[in-house]
Order: C-alpha cells, then structure tokens, then sequence
C-alpha cells in the first residue's frame, strides 16, 4: 500500500519521523554517554557529552558482574533450550498434523489453551515440583523448563506450516522404505525452515530476557544469566550510575548485536509469528 | 474329502489370523511412532505446565507455607481473605487494571500512527523500522533500570537545560507520575513491535480501493477510518491481544524501573503474587491468588478477542 511518488509531504513526513527516531534512541544517548564518565561528571550534568572517555567504569564491573560467566550461561541456556524446543515441538506438530484423528485434533487444543495461564499461576507449585524432580538450582534444569513452557506457542506455529506442506514427497519416500524418522529429518525438517527461524527468534527474545524463571530457578551466583546479574549488582549498588550505566551497556550490547545483524529476519519473523 | 475342506478351513483361518495379526502390528506400530514423535512434547508440556497448574488449584485451598510437610486443608479461607481482608492485592489489581488499559490504548496508538507514517515513500523506513523496533529487543529488566536513570537523572539535566516543569517532576517520586512512567517505558518497549503486525497488515490492503476513493475526493481521515482501518481489523485483534496480556502480567520491567514505589502504589498483581509467595512464604495465599489472576486473565482476553472479531464480521 506505499504510494509511490515523493513529494513535498513525503519530506515533511520524513522530517518528522526521523525527529520520532531521534527521540526514541534518546534513552541510549543518555545510557551510553554517561557509561564512560566519572561519578561527578554524570551528577553535574547527564545530558553532556564527555570530556574524556572514561573506560574504568566497564572494567569494574565486568569483574563484579562476572561477564563472562553469566554471558555463557545465558547462551548455553539459550542455545540448548531453544534446540529443545525446535526438536520436540516441530516433531509433534508434523505428526498430528499427518495423523488427522481426534486424538491429536484435541492435543493439539489442549498445548495451545495452555498458552493463557500465566506463568505466575503455574510458578509456586512448579518450584516445589522441580524440587522434587531435582531439577533446580542447575543449568540442564532450567532448559527442560524452558522445553515445557516453550512447547506451546512453537508447536502452534509449526503445526500452522505444517499443514501448507503437500504430503506426497513424503509418501513416496516411504514408498521406497524410509523410516518415519528418514522422511521427517531428511525431508520434512528441512522444508520447515522459514517457520523454525520464527521460532528461533521468537523463542531467543524472550529466554534470553527472561527474569522471573531463572530468578526461581538458579540461586547459585555462579549460574548466573545476565538479567541475573544485572539485578543482583544493582541491589548491591544502587544509584552508582557510573558502574550502572556500563553494567547496562554491557547487559545488553549482545542481543543489540544479535538483531541488528538478523534484523530482517527478526521483523519479517516476528510478524510472520504474530499474523498466524 | 471332509478332511480337505476341513484343511482349507484351517488355511482360511490361519490366513485371517495372519492379516489381522499384521493389522494389529501395523497398528502398534502407528501407536508407537505417534508415541516417539508426539511424546516428548507432551511430557515435557504435563510436567512443566499443566502438572503445576493443577497443583497450584489444589494448594490454593491450603494453608502450605512452602516449608512445613504439613499441609493443612482450609476450604476457601484463602480466597475469602482476598476478597475481605487484604487491601494491598485490592490495590495492585486496581493499578494493574489501570495500567493495562492505559498501556494497551497508548501503545496501540503509538505503534499504528508509526506503521502509518512508515507505510508512505520515506527514503528512511527501513533505517526507522529498525529503530523503533530495537527497545523491543531489549528485556523489561533492563530496559527498568535504564529508564530509572532516564527519569532521575536525564529528566533532570533536561528540565535544567530547557526549563520545562515537565521534565522538572520526581517522576518516580509520586503516585501519579510514577503511574505514567510505566505508561510510557512499556509504550517505548512494545510501540514497535505493535508497528511491524500493523505495517505486515497494511501492506495487504489493496491500492486501487485507495486510489479509487481519493478519485471520488475523500479526504485522508475518511480513507482511514473507513478503508484501512475495517480492512485491517484483524491485526488490531491480535495487537490488543498481545498487549493486554503483556500489560497484565507486566512484572520485570515493574520491579526495576519503581519496584512497586511509591508507598506500593505501583506494585502489579504479580509482583503481589511473587511477594506473597516467595517473601512472605504464604504459598497456599499466594496459589490463591495466582488461580484468580489466571481467571482474570481468560476473562480480559476472551472477552476481547470476542468484541474484536464481533467488529470484524460486522465489517
């Protein structure tokens, strides 16, 4: 619907939009300027530029946060449990989707109702279950946590691409004695791809941001995720601006990175899994 | 010769024994393949999400305190202290309640009249896409504490600078402008997210329509209200959905930026939950109260999906 012709609205239009992204990137000028400064420079006035850059303030806390440590963990935690994810929910989708009973018309129901309980109704008896399952307090445990919480929404959506993908390839790959596991893996999975990096996507903006599991989950310093770390440096240092600010940089430059180098397939993505 | 037919008879029924015996292999072997492909998803969906949820229905009519073996039946005791005696749930349900409808209204706004302006022939829109979108990456833990700077700080030197009393407030210091703060750091975050559903919706709608009602001299608001906007009702659908559910359960980005402050005027229902749980260990309380959340939740968002797909027939 982009009309096409550029006139002399168009560039009033523009001008405006670019004073709304102006402002919108407003809120990370302040962040970022004020990272590299002294306490008594930030206090004086936050809205000037340095004088000089300052990068002790990032070297402090790289040390009080542990970086690297809560860095790997929030990307094997991230990494695995989306793997997981992937894994179970696409096989089950291709299957109910090729096993057209009611069975599977009823789980399919059932996987994607559960999807409006909110996770504070399920998180008090799930600490207690986990703790019975030995299951808390680790790395391996919040990922099969996340595999349980993710398989709603990512089996809703493969269920969806599933069913535009015309069966006869796979039927005659069984002709000629595939296995079951042959066809999906070799032959199914592969044309999944758009839909798998929806859900990649999809699925990595929210464990990698997400505060409240792993906030139940791993009391250990040492399991640490980012959004972790963050919090616990901040009760312990409040309204230190200085050491803030390059906590916060630091916190989130590594998924800034991730979408900007993705961007078009995180925005394509993300409309792709909201429209369905 | 009755020999032979009694032969045959036997070969019959062996034949049939054999094809019903490999039917019935055939079968299992079906079940078992239904097992391998839909079973781990299955497992993991019960024991992580349905398991608690049911648990949690049964605690909610509990004393259990989270520690003790004991757990002790009290019928609805829970659920008639919410309701009678506990002024702070009242409270944050109210503000949540608010919030919600304020959130979810500015940020619809924000986002179509950004997909809007987008949708025309800027030499900019990726670049500015790109850029509206980018908070949305960024999670509401973070983005809290960042906006906790923003209105303490940058506020500050911004109204020393300009002399604007509106940058000269405490922002998160009072009931009010800490109520609006949330408004707008959750309108920040999501306004892009919301334009990528609404530009994806308007790039489907048809140009001639367009074209033939500026023809016929209807004006831009006309072309929107009555063209794009039914045109497009069903992103609005998914685009209420989302934020209202994201706006009720709003928890990360709460505790860090006021962290329920001032005097608990902004403490969202789950920040209520997770406290009473989990500070006060009254978990039987707090499954209570979770159950009603859950409740409310289904309400809100039913009833909304309802109205707006009752719009989209209608249109």
């Amino acid at each position: 619907m982009i009309t096409g012709k550029y006139t002399k609205s168009t560039f009033i239009i523009e001008m405006i939009a670019i004073g709304l992204g102006l402002l919108f990137l407003v809120p990370f000028y302040f962040v970022v300027v004020n990272s590299i400064k002294p306490f008594s420079e930030i206090l004086i006035d936050a809205a000037a530029l340095p004088k000089e850059i300052l990068f002790s303030n990032y070297m402090k806390v790289w040390d009080i946060l542990n970086f690297p440590k809560a860095f790997l963990n929030s990307l094997v935690i991230t990494v695995f449990s989306i793997a997981g994810i992937v894994f179970i929910s696409s096989m089950a989708a291709w299957k109910m989707v090729r096993t057209p009973n009611k069975l599977s018309k009823f789980l399919f129901i059932f996987f994607v109702s559960a999807m409006v309980i909110p996770f504070q109704t399920v998180m008090i008896p799930l600490m207690k279950l986990g703790g019975m399952l030995g299951i808390m307090n680790s790395i391996h445990g919040i990922i099969l946590m996340y595999f349980g919480f993710g398989v709603s929404l990512s089996l809703f959506l493969f269920h969806g691409f599933v069913k535009t993908i015309p069966k006869e390839i796979e039927e005659s790959a069984s002709i000629d004695g595939a296995s079951e596991f042959g066809i999906f893996w070799r032959i199914v999975f592969p044309l999944l791809k758009p839909i798998a990096v929806t859900v990649i996507i999809l699925n990595t903006l929210w464990i990698w941001n997400d505060y409240l599991l792993p906030l139940l989950v791993l009391q250990d310093p040492e399991l640490r995720t980012i959004p972790l770390a963050t919090s616990s440096f901040f009760a312990q240092y409040t309204k230190q601006w200085d050491m803030g600010l390059a906590a916060l940089v630091m916190g989130i430059a590594p998924i800034i990175v991730f979408f900007l180098f993705l961007q078009k397939h995180i925005i394509k993505g993300i409309a792709a899994g909201s429209i369905k | 010769m009755s020999s032979y037919a009694e032969n045959k008879k036997v070969d019959v029924q062996t034949g049939k024994e054999q094809a019903m015996a490999s039917k019935r292999k055939a079968k299992l072997k079906k079940i078992l393949s239904y097992t391998a492909f839909v079973g781990p998803a299955l497992l993991f969906f019960l024991i992580i999400q349905i398991a608690p949820f049911f648990m949690g229905v049964y605690y909610s009519f509990t004393s259990w305190n989270g520690v003790s073996a004991a757990v002790e039946w009290v019928g609805f005791d829970n659920y008639i202290k919410i309701f009678t005696d506990d002024q702070n749930f009242y409270n944050s349900f109210l503000f949540t309640t608010k919030f919600m409808f304020a959130a979810v209204i500015i940020s619809n706004v924000t986002g179509f009249g950004l997909a809007l302006i987008l949708n025309t022939a800027l030499k900019t829109r990726n670049i500015l896409r790109t850029v509206f979108f980018i908070p949305n990456v960024i999670g509401g833990l973070l983005l809290g504490f960042i906006w906790q700077f923003i209105f303490v700080k940058g506020f500050a030197s911004i109204g020393d600078l300009t002399g604007l009393p509106f940058f000269q407030q405490p922002w998160l210091g009072t009931e009010d402008t800490a109520f609006w703060g949330i408004v707008i750091v959750f309108a920040w975050q999501i306004s892009g997210y919301m334009m990528v559903i609404y530009i994806a919706a308007l790039q489907g709608v048809d140009n001639s329509l367009l074209e033939a009602a500026k023809i016929d001299g209807a004006s831009y608001l006309k072309v929107l209200t009555r063209i794009i906007i039914p045109l497009i009702l069903p992103a609005f659908t998914i685009c209420f959905f989302l934020t209202i559910s994201m706006a009720f359960k709003i928890f990360d980005l709460n505790i860090s930026l006021t962290g329920g402050g001032p005097f608990n005027s902004t403490e969202s229902v789950a920040i209520n939950i997770y406290q009473e749980a989990f500070t006060n260990n009254r978990y039987g309380l707090g499954t209570a109260k979770s159950i009603l959340f859950f409740i409310v939740v289904v309400i809100f968002t039913t009833c909304q999906v309802m109205f707006t797909k009752k719009k989209e027939v209608e249109a």
